[in-house]
């Protein structure tokens, strides 16, 4: 079977889930590569790639990659020679760029926001939504090697049920010009809140205009560790100042699509819909019954969050006593 | 300084746009617009403008007849002059053919800036920004959520909040940068404005004017295909219950019956 190039984003070695993820869709297209580079590589990050299916890591020895992001297009642009099935990146914005640039240089055709990638016939078939997620698309690349930038969330990553002992394979770098051109003059890792990453959660508690004020995102946060949740925030909320914009969910921000949805206050404008319609079951709690957000909502309070969320987390606890 | 902003005329998300039989997005009847999204990239050239008066500030799109609406709007916004690349042969292009296009232009317009939004509002794949620098062989800066351009030093610096940093990025001129909403709200044309863009220069050029061989571009060239289109059910509401002191408790007993709690 020939291989799939699935480019694995880490800090310091950590793999996160949606480079499992990639790793998950790509054994069914074909045989996976693990193309990664960065400190902390070491045998148990190469023994997590090969469980969740790598047939080969591939390790590209070079510092240069931290500060000029852009070189990942050589990177893949090189391997890509040997004429893979398919590259898989991250739908998000380092991965998008890099989808661009790499299928221009290849002559390939792209496809972003990838919501399933399946083989088929005539290569891989990728489902897309569009338009607020109002429908659902499948589309093929049809010239060169498939660019396929999938969302995070998309499977949920399932490792093999046997141990395969992975072929290491190893590249320097040689930038070029325009890549170094491009610097990373500072970057501030997101550090850990101990919640789940937004895109990434089973369940997403999200706050809004409601909420009145940033103090009151307490109560928001309080509700997603009863739920082992991840914090969300309309844009309303973020423009505000109440909540940092990395959590904002809406078209211009982060799309989620959890198991569990709560709307804490949000009305649900267009631009938020955009980014949160396709959870799987969506709570809301909202003040005014005519609210866009009933509309999606499987189950809603017209009521006020301020009483109505302290009640559900005290009944939440002694449930759980 | 030379500022290009690539802009679309897309419809407008609000009229409920469809698609056509063969996979198009179908415009009949529905109310075009500038990309609400390319509104943040022209205040964001139009900032230099103001700090910087002897910028010139141009825009580009590539689209049928309808899309010099949108330069239209951008010029009332401010700037100088627009181009608009039009040809019969573009129609159905992706955006690899999209962007061939525009890089063409931009050739011919040589600037030492371009900027792009972080996505139109219909197709939304983000990827013409990065695709016109690789086009160009010039550095990129993309989804920038605070840009600052140093016309002294020729370099512009972005804050983008990515994945899973948040990252501080330099490039050296001439770059593309595309921007998010977050570099700031976009001024809204006055009337004087709006007057004045009429008498702003606006160019067309077409495929043979740039260079371009017809069959690069259009359906024909495309490198994806579209196999189906379905619209998705619409969500059905739920139960809406007024809170009579025991909505917390009931929303339990939802959250538990699907057990979530």
């Amino acid at each position: 079977m020939a291989e799939v190039l699935v480019l694995i984003g880490h800090i310091e070695g950590q793999i996160r889930k949606p480079g499992l993820e990639l790793l998950t869709l790509a054994r069914e297209l074909g045989t996976p590569v693990a193309v990664c580079a960065g400190p902390g590589l070491d045998a148990e990050v190469i023994r997590t790639l090969a469980r969740y299916g790598a047939h080969r890591v591939h390790l590209v020895e070079s510092g240069e990659l931290e500060d000029h992001p852009v070189g990942w297009v050589q990177v893949l642009a090189d391997l890509a020679a040997t004429a893979p099935q398919a590259v898989l990146l991250e739908s998000t914005p380092e991965g998008r760029e890099i989808a661009a640039r790499l299928a221009v240089r290849l002559g390939s055709g792209v496809l972003t926001d990838a919501v399933d990638v399946r083989p088929g016939p005539e290569g891989p078939v990728v489902t897309q939504w569009a338009f607020a997620a109002g429908y659902e698309v499948t589309a093929r690349v049809v010239t060169g090697v498939p660019v396929i930038a999938v969302k995070p969330n998309a499977v949920a990553p399932v490792p093999l049920a046997e141990e395969i002992e992975p072929e290491i394979s190893r590249s320097g770098l040689d930038l070029d010009e325009a890549s170094l051109r491009t610097h990373v003059v500072s970057r501030a890792v997101r550090h850990s809140t101990g919640r789940p990453q937004l895109t990434e959660a089973e369940v997403v508690v999200s706050g809004g205009r409601g909420l009145g004020g940033a103090d009151h995102f307490e109560l928001v946060e309080r509700l997603a560790d009863a739920l082992g949740g991840a914090v969300g925030a309309s844009r309303a909320a973020v423009d505000a100042g109440w909540y940092p914009h990395t959590h904002q969910v809406g078209q211009t921000g982060v799309t989620v699509s959890p198991q569990l949805y709560v709307a804490l206050g949000i009305s649900g404008a267009i631009q938020h819909r955009a980014g949160m319609q396709t959870s799987k079951t969506i709570v809301a709690v909202n003040k005014d019954r005519e609210a866009p957000i009933f509309d999606l909502a499987d189950h809603g309070v017209v009521g006020d969050l301020f009483s109505v969320v302290p009640q559900l987390l005290d009944e939440i606890a002694r449930r759980r006593r | 300084m030379r500022i290009v902003v690539c802009v679309k005329h897309v419809p407008d998300m609000a009229s409920d746009p469809g698609f056509t039989a063969d996979h198009r997005v179908d415009r009949d009847g529905v109310q075009g617009r500038l990309s609400e999204l390319d509104e943040h990239a022209v205040e964001q050239a139009l900032r230099v403008l103001d700090a910087a008066p002897d910028t010139h500030l141009t825009y580009l799109t590539v689209g049928p007849a309808a899309a010099a609406e949108a330069l239209r709007r951008a010029l009332a916004m401010g700037g100088h002059a627009a181009v608009h690349v039009s040809d019969d042969a573009i129609a159905g292009s992706d955006a690899p053919a999209t962007a061939l296009v525009l890089a063409a232009a931009l050739r011919r317009l040589e600037p030492d800036l371009v900027l792009c939004a972080m996505a139109s509002t219909d197709g939304g794949t983000s990827l013409v920004p990065a695709m016109l620098a690789e086009h160009l062989a010039l550095p990129q800066l993309t989804f920038a959520a605070e840009l600052t351009v140093e016309p002294g030093t020729a370099t512009v610096r972005i804050r983008r909040d990515g994945s899973r940093a948040t990252e501080e990025l330099r490039a050296t001129l001439p770059a593309v940068v595309s921007v998010t909403d977050r570099t700031g709200e976009a001024r809204y044309p006055s009337f004087k404005g709006i007057m004045a863009a009429k008498k702003k220069p606006l160019e067309t050029w077409n495929l043979a004017d740039l260079g371009v061989p017809a069959d690069q571009v259009g359906a024909g060239a495309a490198r994806t295909v579209v196999d189906a289109i379905t619209a998705r059910p619409p969500r059905t509401a739920g139960t809406a219950l007024p809170d009579e002191g025991e909505g917390g408790l009931r929303l339990a007993d939802f959250l538990s019956g699907q057990k979530f709690v």
